[in-house]
């Protein structure tokens, strides 16, 4: 590939790649319909640039320059590797592995799911048509890399919860990147938490450290009327890994929906949030926790759409931004006018270690109702040395009062982790992290 | 000799704050402190605590014969000094109990002393707690988050109690407590009192002296000790007020 190839060059080659691949796909007429409208949108809207008010912080360009290339490991050696090494891998609960984008069964676990749950590869779910759904709540006429991924995805998790049952364990889904260099995988979900039923998902994104991969992955939830729904989304991709997350929701009338969003790993994470309160009384509460060190940057980008009255979203992300790391935090809440009654409250909370860290945080409200009670907040500081003083002058050491600060910046947001494995694995990883790392 | 403070002097910023403080404490002695605002005797207590904002510009403390100024406020503590802080910090995500555990133990570390598992913890926890009377839910709840007042003073006391320091510095512990708020914290100096503990106790007012009866009193004007004496010194005041340190040419009646 010659060093000079242009943007639009390079976007032909995913194209091209597309075409060659396209027959191999899994779905239907219908869904064939559906790749062939997205590849076009892609070739048309290009890799987003900084040019794009929504990702002026957020430069792809320097990952962008050689293509990464679709590659399907020759065995599982790779993939059970990274899982074993992984904290946050084996919850004990029902797990579906997929290495890159494609189920991968031998390293999965699915017996034991209980009464109500049902799960189907996005592959099957072609075959017999259940997954009617798809690529319904992930807009992508004007996301290229959503559109990229709704053209290319492979297979996926269709996991659905019955109608009123209420499992009382989680579902684990673990995305495995385990492709060589350049390779690129798209992790495709669909959830669909029937009425008042009540759903905790887990999505986990592992890779190996230093090779330079990427991964696109959509995730779609529909919580109908009632239903309870929690998604966690823990990313520890490796440390040169492009990672593009969207999670699309859409909620049904007094429906609950939480989304538990850490951000650990990869060299350039975004993170998009789009949720649809739909139905009158619906709740939306965001929890996100970064931590950036050496040249890491994440983007956060949540929006917010209060469509119908009484529906309330509290959104909450904090960040811990290290060495010469970047964070950008992009919080977007739309009241449609119907939706009177609107409870919207928004607060992005940083702590920076270093000087040389930078965060861009923005919050964008658009308020079309005229009864509502919305607020947004943001701070940026440093450890506060009043508090340091006061840990000190009972005897503890600096560095390890200030490392006991920059951890409890995070207890707020790991104590709302409702999975008793994934909090206290979570914890005593950021607690292991946080000590260590302190003026890196 | 516990402490022995010799023409200390101090400043915040380009302020000069103390002009020479001369102050020695023997163990089992009770020193009040007491002088308007801004008299220098908040500084005093953060100046021996090691707060940073202060720069020591001359004198020297002597704490069990090692320079006190040349210790980091960590070091101090280790060494058995505490501070009760005027306005205690709130630090939420951090327990108060996880909070005591890592200060006491940091402390034993510093001293060459094992580690306090976390039964072992507990079971001192709560007998100092009964002993001070502290409703034991504020030890799960973060460092003094969402406490009142005379919560956050009686957490102070209370960790006072637990890491039983030999040198209790008390700044303006009694300020903006109600007279219950005011027994409590009272009642749990007093239960510390000891013939190898020194304390001095920094005070704006008489009150908290009619339950915390000091050997000596002092009081401070413009950075220096100007008096001196014994407990009846501190009702004087509380009858004259500080109004005749105005009058009078500093250090003349010390």
């Amino acid at each position: 590939m010659p060093a000079t190839i242009t943007a639009r060059e390079m976007e032909e080659t995913y194209v091209a790649a597309f075409a060659a691949k396209a027959a191999q796909l899994p779905g239907d007429a219908a869904w064939r319909g559906l790749r062939s409208t997205a590849i076009a949108r892609f070739a048309e809207l290009g890799f987003p640039t900084t040019h794009d008010e929504d990702w002026k912080y957020t430069n792809l360009a320097p990952f962008l320059k050689a293509p990464y290339e679709r590659v399907v490991p020759a065995h599982d050696g790779k993939a059970a590797e990274l899982l074993r090494d992984a904290k946050l891998a084996d919850l004990g609960c029902p797990r579906l592995v997929f290495v890159n984008g494609r189920f991968a069964p031998q390293l999965s676990a699915t017996g034991g799911l209980a009464a109500g749950v049902t799960w189907k590869s996005l592959r099957e779910a072609a075959a017999d048509g259940s997954a009617r759904g798809l690529a319904t709540r992930a807009r992508f006429e004007r996301n290229a890399l959503a559109a990229l991924n709704t053209a290319a995805f492979e297979d996926g998790a269709f996991v659905r919860v019955a109608r009123g049952a209420v499992p009382g364990q989680p579902v684990h889904i673990v995305h495995v990147a385990a492709g060589a260099v350049r390779s690129v995988a798209y992790p495709r979900t669909l959830v669909v938490a029937g009425r008042d039923s009540q759903l905790e998902v887990v999505e986990s994104y592992i890779g190996p450290d230093g090779a330079a991969y990427f991964t696109n992955a959509v995730t779609e939830v529909v919580a109908e009327d009632g239903a309870v729904l929690d998604h966690y989304k823990i990313q520890t991709e490796g440390s040169q890994a492009l990672h593009y997350g969207l999670l699309a929701v859409e909620q049904g009338a007094s429906s609950n929906v939480t989304s538990h969003n850490i951000a650990l790993g990869a060299a350039l994470a975004r993170n998009e949030i789009a949720a649809v309160l739909n139905g009158e009384g619906a709740e939306c509460l965001l929890n996100g926790l970064y931590l950036t060190t050496g040249r890491q940057h994440v983007d956060n980008h949540t929006t917010l759409e209060h469509a119908k009255p009484h529906t309330t979203s509290h959104e909450l992300y904090k960040g811990i931004l290290d060495g010469h790391s970047q964070a950008v935090f992009h919080g977007r809440i739309l009241v449609r006018p119907e939706a009177q009654k609107t409870d919207a409250i928004q607060r992005n909370k940083n702590l920076l270690l270093s000087e040389g860290a930078v965060i861009n945080t923005k919050p964008q409200l658009e308020i079309y109702a005229d009864d509502v009670k919305c607020t947004h907040g943001a701070t940026v500081g440093q450890v506060d040395q009043d508090a340091v003083f006061y840990l000190r002058s009972r005897g503890i050491p600096l560095a390890e009062a200030r490392s006991l600060l920059v951890y409890a910046f995070t207890a707020e947001l790991i104590d709302r982790i409702k999975i008793e494995p994934v909090r206290e694995r979570l914890a005593a990883s950021l607690f292991a992290r946080l000590a260590g790392g302190q003026g890196k | 000799m516990l402490i022995e403070i010799k023409n200390l002097q101090a400043r915040v910023a380009e302020k000069q704050i103390l002009n020479g403080i001369d102050l020695a404490v023997n163990q089992g002695e009770v020193h009040a402190i007491m002088g308007p605002n801004g008299s220098g005797k908040s500084t005093l207590a953060g100046v021996l605590a090691g707060r940073d904002a202060y720069e020591v510009t001359g004198g020297s403390v002597l704490y069990q014969g090692k320079d006190l100024l040349d210790m980091d406020p960590e070091e101090r503590a280790g060494e058995g000094l505490f501070l009760a802080f005027q306005y205690p910090v709130e630090i939420p995500g951090v327990s108060n109990m996880y909070f005591l555990r890592t200060a006491l133990n940091a402390q034993r570390k510093h001293r060459g002393e094992e580690e306090l598992d976390a039964i072992d913890f507990l079971g001192l926890v709560k007998e100092k707690a009964t002993l001070l009377g502290l409703n034991q839910t504020l030890l799960e709840r973060p460092v003094n988050e969402g406490f009142s007042g005379g919560e956050k003073k009686r957490n102070e006391i209370f960790q006072m109690a637990v890491l039983e320091p030999k040198l209790c510095i008390l700044d303006e512990t009694d300020s903006g407590l109600d007279i219950d708020a005011l027994r409590a914290v009272a009642n749990g100096i007093n239960v510390m009192r000891s013939p190898e503990r020194g304390m001095v106790v920094v005070t704006h007012y008489q009150r908290l002296l009619s339950y915390v009866v000091p050997d000596f009193v002092h009081v401070m004007a413009n950075g220096r000790i100007v008096r001196s004496g014994g407990k009846e010194l501190a009702l004087e005041l509380e009858q004259q007020g500080y109004g005749w340190l105005e009058e009078e040419p500093a250090a003349a009646r010390s």
